[in-house]
């Protein structure tokens, strides 16, 4: 099982803050669990499109698309962050 | 070095003569501190509230103080930040940086609040007249981040 988790804008358009999943077999990477994910539906679709400006987290550090994912983790996605 | 993420507001003072007390190496101590405004993208803003990633928060603000320590003589650093329902006026983010001497201080104080902005995961929303919003990130603070990296180490 992997965690997955959505925060600000993110969460409320997927109407989910967090969720466990079996990680599918065929998935080892952010990049290919991220087009996983965006074939969920129609909201899925939108926030996960490639062409949206998102950012990710594997293990609490900032992730790009090509870093490998594995049972276990702890994945974060999210929307540019906006502190301070 | 101390990194806090709280709802409680903070008392500069207080923390400013906590830094100071018991360290003689101490010569200077910049501190920065962040306030809510009433006015942002041309709306007034009658609250505000922050929502961070518990954990990564906390790893990723002392990932940039010590990348400040490898560029800087860092003698002390806290960072404290606010989260939850905040008004105009309110504090949201204090850095402090002690050093022997102010150049260093100064310098760590800005690197590290302009890494904050851009690298750390907090998420403002705003509540204005027109409802609702997610507070957009700036270029602006993409560019501040990124003129360290043409700055040299000194």
């Amino acid at each position: 099982m992997i965690t997955l988790l959505y925060f600000a804008r993110l969460r409320e358009a997927l109407g989910t803050g967090r969720e466990e999943l079996a990680l599918p077999s065929d998935i080892s990477t952010l990049g290919t669990l991220r087009d996983h994910l965006s074939k969920r539906g129609e909201a899925w679709a939108k926030e996960m499109a490639v062409g949206r400006n998102l950012r990710a987290a594997v293990n609490q550090d900032i992730a790009t698309a090509d870093t490998p994912i594995k049972d276990g983790d702890e994945i974060a996605f999210f929307p540019p962050v906006t502190g301070g | 070095m101390s990194v806090r993420v709280q709802e409680q507001d903070f008392d500069v003072s207080a923390e400013l003569a906590l830094m100071r007390l018991g360290n003689p190496k101490i010569g200077a101590i910049a501190s920065f501190v962040g306030v809510v405004r009433d006015i942002n993208e041309g709306d007034s803003v009658a609250t505000m509230t922050l929502e961070h990633y518990p954990g990564m928060t906390e790893k990723a603000i002392t990932e940039i103080i010590d990348q400040a320590r490898g560029r800087w003589e860092v003698l002390d650093a806290l960072v404290i930040h606010r989260v939850g329902t905040l008004k105009p006026t309110e504090q949201i983010v204090l850095v402090i940086v002690a050093s022997t001497h102010r150049g260093d201080a100064f310098a760590a104080c800005e690197f590290i609040m302009d890494f904050l902005k851009t690298q750390a995961p907090f998420w403002k929303k705003e509540i204005t007249p027109n409802g609702a919003r997610w507070v957009d990130a700036r270029v602006t603070d993409s560019r501040a981040a990124e003129r360290w990296s043409s700055v040299e180490k000194n």
